[in-house]
């Protein structure tokens, strides 16, 4: 029989956690709300710049001595592989789906003899993959220190990444986040950066009439290229990151609103248990007695 | 003027502007060009600089912009701006004193980091003194 001072403890840690998994829980969401904002601010820019990207991608399609950004190093031998999750945990599976998607990735690509260099965004990824790659990351980029992410603090990573292609240590880069699709969904995705992953070419609808009329490009086509590519990257790693910080609180929210029922649960089942208990122990305190009295 | 022209203004962070304007002075990297309705398509680079706005009746607006890309279609003109500062908010001297503030944390600053922000935050507002004056 459980002793009744240890049942009355155990209500009481399990009430006190509930409280934080609700506080937790309610701080996801009002994060959520300005996650979601954000990352809702960045997708006109993000499409926009795809938009121009895909245009004038296909105007010089074919050309000699386009920018390597644009159509790749000519090899697929070395693979980086950016893996964004979050700082903090107690988010559900938002991490581990992420690090799961990057894992099977990662074993195709070693299974056919490639070469796969990791960088981590965020740590709590990169303790999830260290155990077994850990050799081959070549860095963790911590971003706890940031609080509302800004345009200006993911460009040393896309600069990095872009400076790391023209050395030539790799020669495909994909990116794996979630996607915000609700506070319930997140989608694990995987998107190329570089070379450009370009739209589908059955973009007819989408391509703006020009009536007949030539773009004029000021000042070349590869000047501009060379502008907008590296601009491309970093655009897309913070539309990836902020779409990232929204999922994270999305998943955060979800997970802690179901430890809050749990422990309901939990305290009710709890309460029963300790009022039966209590009954028990009154019963046998009257049949103590009244046996005795019986006795006498 | 009876026709207008589509105008989005875009930075990372968010969609700034968009509505129907009579014209845009915008600074392209090869010379300043004034975009309205009708105009042919083209695409060009952005030195920093100012774009003037005119909408309804000699209503103009003036941001500062740095960086970026603008687009001519026949739908209308988009510019992707790294960043974007409203000008009409803005006084000179004010800019002056944060200026000023700026260079004095540039000579403070210890750490390289700190010393990068602040050279940034100089080039900065050195940019927008001049565009707020011309």
């Amino acid at each position: 029989m459980p002793n009744l001072k240890d049942l009355k403890t155990r209500i009481t840690s399990v009430k006190s956690t509930q409280k934080i998994t609700k506080a937790m829980q309610m701080v996801a969401a009002s994060k959520l709300r300005k996650a979601q904002v954000a990352a809702e601010a960045a997708r006109p820019y993000a499409e926009r710049m795809e938009h121009v990207l895909s245009g004038l991608g296909a105007s010089v399609a074919g050309q000699p001595g386009n920018p390597k950004l644009l159509i790749g190093s000519g090899k697929d031998d070395v693979h980086m592989i950016v893996v964004a999750t979050s700082e903090r945990g107690l988010c559900g599976g938002f991490n581990s789906s992420i690090v799961r998607a990057a894992k099977q990735k990662i074993d195709l690509l070693v299974g056919e003899g490639k070469t796969v260099k990791i960088l981590c965004i965020g740590k709590k990824g990169a303790l999830q993959l260290k155990r077994r790659y850990g050799a081959m990351i070549i860095d963790i980029i911590d971003m706890s220190h940031v609080r509302q992410l800004r345009f200006g603090d993911i460009l040393p990573i896309s600069e990095r990444l872009i400076e790391l292609f023209e050395r030539g240590e790799f020669d495909i880069c994909t990116l794996y986040y979630a996607r915000f699709k609700s506070a319930l969904t997140q989608i694990v995705t995987a998107q190329q950066l570089i070379p450009v992953a370009m739209p589908e070419p059955d973009e007819k609808e989408k391509r703006p009439n020009l009536g007949g009329a030539i773009y004029e490009y000021e000042p070349g086509e590869p000047e501009i290229l060379t502008a907008l590519l590296p601009r491309n990257v970093s655009v897309q790693v913070f539309k990836a990151l902020l779409e990232n910080a929204a999922s994270e609180q999305g998943a955060r929210m979800t997970a802690m609103d179901s430890a809050t029922r749990n422990a309901g649960d939990m305290i009710s089942s709890l309460t029963l248990k300790y009022n039966r208990t209590r009954q028990a122990a009154i019963t046998r305190e009257l049949i103590e007695i009244i046996s005795g009295a019986e006795a006498l | 003027m009876a026709e207008k022209l589509h105008f989005e203004l875009v930075s990372p962070e968010r969609l700034l502007m968009d509505g129907e304007v009579d014209a845009v002075v915008v600074p392209g990297s090869e010379g300043d060009f004034m975009v309205l309705p009708r105009h042919a398509p083209m695409m060009t680079t952005i030195r920093p600089g100012v774009i003037h706005v005119s909408a309804d009746e000699g209503d103009a607006k003036r941001l500062f912009i740095r960086g970026g890309f603008a687009e001519v279609t026949p739908k209308g003109l988009v510019i992707l701006a790294e960043e974007a500062v409203d000008l009409a908010g803005l006084s000179k001297s004010d800019l002056e004193s944060r200026l000023h503030d700026a260079k004095e944390d540039l000579e403070d600053a210890k750490t390289d980091e700190a010393q990068q922000v602040a050279a940034e935050a100089v080039k900065q507002l050195t940019q927008l003194i001049k565009a707020l004056g011309s």
